[in-house]
């Protein structure tokens, strides 16, 4: 039964940058299900902004491909929602239209970057949406508001349609208030598609499983250490208890790769996004160049003026990390640190089918609290290296600490998807 | 350690513009910056990529082009089917 | 040998679009040419954001011909990197290449080098790569100065070819190129017809000098004309005792000069790193599957052996596929028989009278230049009228009028030889001595200009249709009587 959807929500926490105003929808797994999209996918004939003011009024002429999947089973596109300029925070702070607030605590940033689509989760303004993880993207706002948030394993979900900040890192995922709404979802939006050479057959047909009986699980002593706020560890720790409880087995492991985890992490991202976002110059879409002006000066004021600083900062860093002389000291360094941590993952997995801890070192942010770049770029320890290694990694609300909710991180081998699904929804199940 | 030349050398590279009060934010915050990464010149390890995913080909085979309009629409300014650029001579 | 003070060193940067039926990263056109502006782009040549490339595979197979058939050594893994620059023309402000990992490394092209003979220019390296879409400058000073972009060029699939610095003057330089596109055509992998469809950066130095970059040149003579006005340059610079800068200078094509590049663009710091996107390739083994047709060197020794040409005609027969398949199409009928002459009045006429029309050689057919030589080996008519009935060809064609055949015009022009007719050149000859009596004096006191004066006199009044053996001959005896 095909038809439209009643939508017109009062967003008093800023989610959306655009809504679509009862939108259609279709037949299928999803009919009439309202899904909020991440305002960093190509919509046909819905602006898609990246929350940046250098695309307002950009109406892509194509559909990225999960959302001709999402077409396909019938969901009704309920608005694009807000985020960190081009994915570039943990915040949704830097939104050049305004910050995302907390459901939980609108003193308190949603997360980020997908703080928009965790928001709307959170709120019950959408049963569903999609998000984008770079390096924590999905997972950081999943566990500032409470709710699940998976990023699947690097190739399974097509980035056809996804702007890119760092194409290396990134996948499309599901959030979702169940871990069964995200199962859904990612079954919707996985699969082998053409246009993205990077992505693998390898579709997702998967219905969630409680039974973790036997399972081990690692317990990597960094995600316990320095600089993880030791409430919210003793939460993951009580909740890591309850999977034992399960049948689960824990082993401790490590991995020593991560002190360059972030370091890596932050080149690699700053470097492909320098590259990325140097298109955004006026000429086929956005605010337009003064063409009275040469192509250099027109260009500049276009992008001082369309970019917000912490995206001009991370195109400079990348420019001067890529610039002549320096590929050797961080790119190339950084591409080697990258293969140490899925070395270091491959041997944990030899000896433990998944691995689990905090998904954020901390509780939400107070808005305005994480004002210093570097601090800021430090909360992400704990979710980079799932996507410098490209294994799934799914967060689940496991308690609260101070008051607000806490993630409980599951980590899985490459393409073992359902696995840390299975994990999250035992541990769900038993807690509900 | 990088300078305020430096970064307006990197401004000027990227394209980005830089805003007078900028330069010394964005030089103090790039040392900061660079001062981590200097982690990764104690990265050790051959950085051999094993690649599984290779030679990953599509067929010669042409596919509708958008049309025109859809081309044009989003573009500030066209003139007879082209859009419109600043000079650049 | 030129001089050794001032000795030319010349490498090229030759670019050359592949004829593959998409684009190198998306499947629109590449048959852009005839249709407006903007017309063949997507989400991914116009570098929208999200859109991502997939690489065509038909680019990577056309590419390994070219390296294998000039002896270049695929490497065992290459991939795609991003140039970063910004441009108008450059939808994603990157253009996907080649940088550290090319497709193939190495090999040569033998050319005639200056000195005669074979020589091999070695070759550096071969890799893949995206064009970039077409920029129209327009506007005037008062009025403003803006840029229009059509993106229907953005992601043609192209293939650079760099040499190693080992030619030594323009004409080599020159001859490189043709032997270079004549082989891409035999390879069925290039069509030179197209507009644009090769451009070459060259570097020129005289030794013990910086070298230079001249960009920019966009056509097969350009090349030379580009390097001749650079070494004239150049050697004038070092006779007045200057010093010659390391610079990247523009080659402009209508006033045929190089210029110095602004100095932004002297300064290139492109930040190249791997293309995330793409995968690697290994395709060292497909080697194997491809199979290299007949090539210039091989078809031109063919050419000398079974039709008997000479070095010469057999070279520049052979320097073009299509004049290589128009002469074989001509003899065909007869190749022992046609051979000799179709291959002068190919090499030596027809190519001459095509260039002076600009002429494309895909109008004229093979059939009726088989129709002209028949007549010329029959000698139904003399070279002279052989000339004339060519042109009428040629033009009927080029003025898309119909197509006579070469006996229609012989005998709509009356052009076939008065041969056995030997009443009508007696009498021109009678006619001719008796109104040229000085040339007849001349003649008697053993000048022979005044002989071949006589015969141009007759040969105008039959209107070349004489045989000028039998002209001679004729002409020779009448004289004889006039002396008794």
């Amino acid at each position: 039964m095909s038809g439209t959807i009643p939508f017109d929500p009062d967003d008093r926490y800023n989610a959306f940058l655009t809504t679509c105003k009862n939108p259609s929808h279709g037949n299928g797994k999803l009919a009439g299900v309202a899904v909020a999209v991440k305002d960093n996918i190509s919509t046909k004939n819905i602006e898609t902004t990246c929350a940046s003011k250098i695309l307002k009024g950009y109406v892509p002429p194509y559909d990225a491909h999960v959302i001709e999947l999402l077409r396909a089973e019938g969901a009704a596109i309920a608005g694009k929602t807000n985020m960190d300029e081009f994915g570039m925070g943990s915040t949704t702070e830097n939104s050049a239209f305004g910050p995302t607030l907390n459901p939980c605590d609108p003193s308190r940033v949603p997360g980020g970057s997908s703080g928009g689509s965790a928001a709307a989760v959170a709120a019950g303004m959408v049963q569903m949406a999609l998000g984008s993880d770079t390096g924590g993207s999905i997972r950081c706002p999943a566990s500032f508001c409470g709710i699940v948030g998976l990023k699947p394993s690097y190739g399974r979900v097509s980035r056809y349609g996804l702007i890119a900040y760092s194409n290396s890192l990134e996948q499309i995922g599901p959030l979702g208030k169940s871990v069964t709404d995200v199962s859904t979802l990612m079954s919707a939006i996985a699969g082998y598609d053409r246009h993205d050479t990077t992505s693998r057959d390898k579709p997702y047909t998967h219905t969630p499983d409680a039974d973790i009986k036997g399972l081990k699980i690692g317990i990597p002593q960094e995600y316990f250490g320095a600089g993880v706020d030791p409430a919210v560890a003793a939460v993951v720790r009580k909740a890591i208890g309850r999977l034992e409880e399960l049948g689960a087995v824990t082993v401790p492991c490590s991995i020593p790769s991560m002190e360059y985890a972030l370091a890596a992490y932050y080149v690699t991202t700053t470097c492909e996004a320098s590259s990325n976002l140097a298109r955004f110059d006026g000429v086929r879409y956005g605010p337009a160049p003064d063409t009275n002006k040469s192509w250099h000066d027109a260009y500049t004021e276009v992008r001082a003026a369309g970019f917000g600083a912490e995206v001009r900062r991370r195109i400079m860093l990348g420019t001067f990390a890529l610039s002549s002389g320096y590929y050797g000291k961080y790119y190339a360094k950084a591409q080697i640190a990258r293969e140490n941590v899925r070395a270091d993952f491959n041997r944990i997995f030899s000896g433990a089918d998944v691995i689990a801890g905090p998904t954020m070192p901390t509780v939400a942010f107070r808005l305005k609290e994480k004002s210093d770049p570097l601090s800021m770029y430090l909360a992400d320890i704990l979710t980079v290296p799932a996507n410098l290694a490209g294994i799934p990694a799914i967060s689940v609300p496991c308690g609260t600490a101070h008051g607000l909710p806490v993630g409980l991180q599951i980590m899985g081998r490459m393409f073992e998807d359902e696995r840390v699904v299975d994990v999250a929804y035992a541990y769900e199940q038993a807690v509900n | 350690m990088v300078t305020e030349k430096d970064v307006l050398q990197i401004a000027e590279l990227a394209d980005v513009g830089i805003g007078d009060a900028e330069p010394g934010t964005f030089t103090h915050q790039f040392n900061a910056i660079l001062e981590y990464f200097d982690i990764l010149d104690r990265v050790e390890g051959s950085g051999q990529v094993a690649h599984e995913l290779i030679n990953v080909l599509r067929e010669d085979e042409v596919e509708p082009s958008l049309p025109q309009e859809d081309v044009l629409r989003n573009a500030p300014a066209t003139e007879d089917g082209f859009i419109k650029a600043p000079r650049v001579m | 040998m030129a001089d050794e003070e001032t000795q030319v060193i010349v490498g090229l940067e030759v670019h050359c679009q592949l004829d593959t039926k998409s684009k190198l990263f998306c499947g629109c056109s590449t048959d852009y040419r005839v249709d407006g502006p903007n017309t063949h782009v997507c989400p991914i040549c116009l570098g929208l954001p999200g859109a991502m490339p997939a690489l065509n595979k038909r680019a990577i197979e056309y590419a390994m011909k070219v390296a294998k058939a000039l002896n270049c050594e695929i490497l065992n893994e290459s991939e795609f990197s991003r140039k970063n620059y910004f441009y108008p023309d450059l939808d994603k402000a990157y253009q996907i290449t080649q940088y550290d990992k090319p497709l193939a490394e190495g090999g040569y092209l033998e050319i005639e080098s200056d000195e005669g003979g074979e020589k091999k220019v070695r070759l550096t390296r071969i890799h893949v790569e995206e064009d970039p879409g077409r920029l129209v400058h327009m506007g005037n000073v008062e009025r403003g100065k803006y840029s229009l972009v059509d993106y229907n060029r953005a992601g043609i699939p192209l293939i650079e070819i760099v040499s190693e610095p080992d030619m030594r003057s323009p004409k080599e330089a020159r001859k490189f190129l043709n032997k270079l596109r004549a082989t891409l055509e035999y390879l069925s992998v290039f069509d030179s017809e197209k507009e644009g469809s090769l451009r070459v950066d060259a570097n020129i130095s005289i030794k013990g000098n910086e070298r230079v970059e001249v960009k920019n040149i966009t056509s097969y003579k350009g090349v030379e004309k580009a390097l001749t006005f650079e070494m004239t340059r150049q050697k004038n610079l070092i006779r007045r005792g200057q010093k010659i800068a390391r610079e990247t200078r523009h080659y402009l094509e209508a006033r045929g000069v190089t210029q110095s590049a602004r100095s932004k663009e002297q300064e290139h710091d492109y930040r190249y790193f791997p293309e995330p996107d793409l995968r690697p390739l290994r395709v060292k083994s497909w080697l194997d599957g491809i199979d290299l047709p007949e090539l210039p060197d091989a078809r031109r020794e063919r050419f000398m052996k079974e039709y008997g040409c000479s070095l010469s005609h057999a070279r520049t027969l052979t320097g073009d596929l299509r004049l290589a398949n128009f002469f074989e199409s001509v003899v065909a009928p007869d190749k022992a028989g046609l051979s000799p002459l179709a291959a002068t009045w190919i090499a030596d006429t027809l190519i001459g009278e095509l260039n002076y029309r600009d002429m494309s050689l895909d109008r004229f057919e093979p059939a009726a230049m088989t129709g002209l030589i028949l007549l010329l080996k029959a000698e139904t008519i003399t070279d002279k009228s052989g000339v004339e009935v060519l042109r009428v060809m040629l033009d009927e064609r080029l003025k898309n009028e119909p197509a006579e055949t070469p006996d229609a015009i012989v005998k709509r022009l009356n052009l076939a030889k008065t041969a056995g007719d030997t009443g009508a050149i007696t009498t021109a000859i009678e006619e001719a001595i008796n109104e040229n009596p000085k040339a007849l004096a001349d003649y008697r006191n053993g000048g022979s200009k005044a002989l071949n004066f006589l015969v141009g006199q007759v040969m105008k009044k039959t209107r070349g249709k004489a045989d000028p053996g039998e002209l001679n001959r004729l002409l020779i005896e009448a004289l004889k009587k006039r002396e008794v």
